[in-house]
């Protein structure tokens, strides 16, 4: 596989993460494949922006530490993100020279290319277009194929507008590309199935985790989301925004993550599939009715899209800090499920999954997405669109009728508004089989057990957990969520050394499958569990559960994503003890 | 045979203290579904915590007893969800007004077809007495406020009025009929309908029991917003009746229809 990673960074509003996102679809267009990452800061305009992508001959699903090519639209504010987009000497810096780069920058391998220049004499202001027409050149892609998706791009845009981008662009393209530009992006070769009409293989999509959680939501039945904007969940919600009505559905903008949560569940005991998305601090403001969910039975689904914490902690960039939360985050004992995304792709299934285990169980169910995966945006293979799906399980209809009749499977007959006969009222107060509040030891004991029964005796099938890789005589990566693709990554990178791992991401977390996890480490010889926090978060738990087993762990923070490197590494200092 | 409202209770016997004015809004509720004919298995009373908000499990429909401050965001998920039930919200004043205060606001302004009841007591009773935000501010005998509350009590209409509220009405534990008469003309108010009960608490306020000598018919029935928000100032706080009724576009509006033709997956293919 022939890569090239490239970043492309300006001040907020500079269109840094545009010109990223065009490039990626126009790689993508003509058979290529990529990722690209976001880093940005909270506020619209005047903070750092940088689009990282790479480009590839194969599918990718990693950004690397090592940037090939860095483009500064301007210097203002690099410093901020320098720690995620390093520059070493082998990477070729273009700016424009009309600001410095500040002190640190290694300046090796600094070309200049008077953007602005070219764009003025194009009558254009439009520099990171120009940039943009010399990658498209570079890449071997046509100007026509560039302007399209610029012009689609820019659609809203009055034609003054449109024209003089199109300037821009077009005068990047026709520049003759100053080595050693051209050479490197004469290295990635456009693939070879990239002929017009030739697309054998299943179809490829460009998407964002948070598109494919909303989609697998969508698919799956969801039809009443309920939601409060929050970095980085909202462009989830955006999209739902705009195709959940086609549907039959609605969503509502709530006045905060205390209606959104109850609104939902509002929804669920009406017989409506229904979610909400948020990020930490909103599902920390979510719990009280989460647990009311868990006691009433009612179905709901959270997708969490984590960010750094704690509190308004880094909101445009991604850690994976909230599993204790979404563990233990509630009040009493109040068992739930808690499953996490695997790629961008699986965004879509765990969703969908989710969906259909809330809706089965009668319960709340937490996805946890994180904004690597949610606003990264990647070429994949389309999902097939046989997704789990919501499903009541009315359960058997004994009488008389008891909403909260104790059965052998814990799932108790589900009554919804409109059916005539079997009227009740839904409590959040512990009450008795019959709903009626009841403060009484045995009826407490008796729902508290159904409410765990009924999830600890699900039979959740093949999706707990994916394996990549041969456990026995071999170290196992066991992670979760956008780890997922690192470790899958450094697992290439042993087996090119001659080492052999293998890669366990968890999709279901709570409740944790312990014996069969039991059963599936026992020949592994090491267990490094690796994470982006700073708390060790599902080590511990982990270690909790399955206290026979020695877990190691790499738990490294936010905001720099956690590299092969450093599971290499973990490897080697723990080999060395 | 049209049902009684007595047909409309559930058996369950109330947890309330004798005296408590909630037992004449439950009387109410039934004689108004009773009125308005309602099928008891397509009506939902949705709740949050506190006295008033036990009520949902002595009606008979179905119902919700959620937390405490969230009955209108649970109400407004269940009517937008299932808009073919008539769906009622109701709870205290430190429920509505304090706790879940941000709530009455927007649900006020969002305008979804429910009738939400605030049985206002001035007190928070369920945790023993305690000032709640409709409180006077010179009442002494709240357990945390020894001095009185010291500040300014919640005017329910009036805000109600200043965040959109298109049906406002003032009702009183001691003259069911006429609650009965709001709570009927509320479920026939297309979009959000507002009724402020007091509803006395002989256990915590028993000066309270002086209210029947205080309440009186409000004067005038108001056409625009500016004539009603004139009453509302003017008014004592306890005159009964119907305060503003301006029915305005109910949410979620009707768009277009569903497309079932629309391809989600068609904006990601290559």
């Amino acid at each position: 596989m022939t890569t090239l990673t490239l970043a492309i960074s300006g001040s907020g509003g500079a269109g840094a993460i545009s010109t990223g996102e065009l490039l990626l679809r126009l790689f993508a267009d003509v058979g290529g494949y990529g990722m690209l990452k976001k880093t940005f800061s909270p506020q619209i305009r005047g903070g750092e922006s940088a689009a990282i992508l790479r480009l590839g001959d194969a599918p990718v699903s990693t950004i690397p530490a090592k940037i090939d090519l860095l483009i500064a639209l301007d210097w203002q504010n690099f410093a901020r993100f320098a720690e995620e987009v390093p520059i070493s000497a082998s990477t070729l810096v273009l700016h424009t020279g009309t600001d410095v780069p500040p002190p640190g920058v290694t300046l090796d391998n600094l070309l200049t290319i008077d953007a602005t220049g070219i764009a003025a004499a194009a009558d254009s202001g439009w520099l990171n277009m120009v940039f943009f027409g010399m990658l498209a050149s570079g890449l071997g892609c046509t100007c026509a194929a560039a302007e399209a998706l610029l012009l689609a791009r820019l659609a809203r845009h009055d034609q003054a507008v449109l024209a003089a981008a199109c300037r821009a662009l077009r005068a990047g393209f026709n520049q003759a590309l100053p080595e050693p530009l051209g050479e490197l992006l004469a290295g990635l070769p456009v693939p070879a199935a990239a002929a017009p009409g030739h697309s054998p293989g299943p179809q490829r999509w460009l998407a964002s985790g948070n598109q494919m959680a909303a989609l697998g939501a969508l698919e799956a039945g969801v039809r009443f989301v309920a939601a409060y904007p929050i970095t980085p969940a909202s462009d989830l919600l955006e999209w739902l925004a705009h195709h959940i009505e086609h549907y039959g559905g609605h969503l509502v903008q709530a006045e905060d993550e205390l209606a959104a949560i109850n609104m939902v569940i509002g929804a669920g005991f009406g017989g409506v599939p229904a979610m909400t998305a948020t990020s930490g601090p909103g599902m920390a403001l979510m719990s009280e009715a989460m647990g009311l969910a868990v006691a009433s039975e009612t179905a709901a689904v959270v997708v969490n899209v984590m960010r750094g914490g704690p509190s308004t902690g880094i909101p445009t960039k991604s850690e994976q800090s909230d599993l204790n939360q979404a563990l233990y985050g509630m009040h009493g004992d109040a068992p739930h499920i808690v499953l996490a995304a695997q790629s961008i792709a699986d965004c879509h299934f765990t969703t969908a999954w989710a969906v259909h285990l809330a809706t089965q169980l009668q319960t709340l169910v937490i996805v946890l997405s994180d904004q690597s995966l949610g606003q990264s945006i990647q070429v994949f293979d389309a999902p097939g669109s046989d997704c789990p799906q919501a499903g009541i399980n009315r359960s058997k209809e004994v009488e008389p009728y008891l909403r909260y009749r104790d059965t052998d499977s814990g799932v108790s007959p589900l009554a919804l508004p409109g059916e005539p006969g079997r009227m009740y009222t839904a409590d959040g107060l512990e009450h008795g089989e019959n709903a009626i509040p009841s403060p009484r030891a045995r009826d407490h004991r008796m729902q508290l057990e159904k409410r765990w029964r009924k999830l600890a005796g699900w039979d959740f099938g093949e999706h707990w957990a994916d394996l990549v890789g041969e456990m026995d005589q071999h170290p196992v990566i066991i992670c979760m969520g956008s780890v997922s693709a690192t470790a899958l990554e450094a697992q290439a990178g042993l087996a090119a050394a001659g080492r052999e791992a293998a890669v366990l991401s968890l999709r279901l977390l709570a409740p944790l499958p312990a014996k069969q996890l039991a059963i599936m480490l026992e020949p592994a010889t090491r267990l490094l569990v690796v994470e982006h926090n700073h708390g060790a978060q599902l080590w511990h738990y982990l270690r909790s559960l399955l206290p026979q087993f020695a877990f190691e762990s790499l738990a490294l923070p936010g905001p720099a994503a956690i590299q092969p490197r450093d599971i290499y590494a973990a490897l080697e200092t723990a080999n060395a003890t | 045979m049209p049902l009684k409202a007595r047909d409309y209770k559930s058996g369950i016997k109330p947890i309330w203290c004798p005296g408590c004015g909630h037992y004449s809004v439950l009387n109410a509720i039934t004689k108004a579904m009773a009125a308005r004919e309602l099928t008891s298995h397509n009506t939902a009373i949705v709740s949050g915590i506190g006295c008033s908000s036990r009520l949902p499990a002595y009606v008979s429909s179905y119902g919700f007893h959620g937390v405490h401050g969230r009955a209108l965001p649970l109400a407004t998920g269940l009517k937008v969800a299932r808009p073919d039930l008539e769906v009622v919200a109701v709870g205290g004043d430190g429920d509505g007004f304090s706790i879940g205060g941000n709530h009455f606001l927007h649900a006020c302004r969002r305008n979804v077809d429910i009738v939400y009841i605030a049985m206002d007591n001035e007190v928070y009773g369920m945790t023993k007495g305690q000032a709640s935000p409709t409180s006077p501010e010179t009442w002494l005998d709240g357990k945390l406020t020894p001095h009185g509350t010291e500040v300014r009590a919640f005017q329910p209409c009036a805000i109600a009025l200043a965040s959109g509220a298109g049906f406002i009405a003032r009702g009183y534990s001691g003259d069911p009929n006429g609650l009965a008469q709001l709570i009927f003309e509320a479920m026939a108010f297309p979009g959000f309908a507002f009724i402020q009960v007091l509803s006395q608490c002989v256990t915590f306020v028993p000066e309270q029991t002086a209210w029947k000598q205080r309440v009186h018919p409000v004067e005038g029935a108001p056409e625009t917003a500016a004539e009603a928000a004139a009453l509302i100032h003017a008014d004592d706080g306890f005159g009964k009746g119907i305060l503003y009724r301006s029915p305005r576009p109910v949410w979620p509006r009707p768009h277009a229809q569903a497309d079932q033709t629309e391809d989600p997956r068609a904006g990601f293919a290559l």
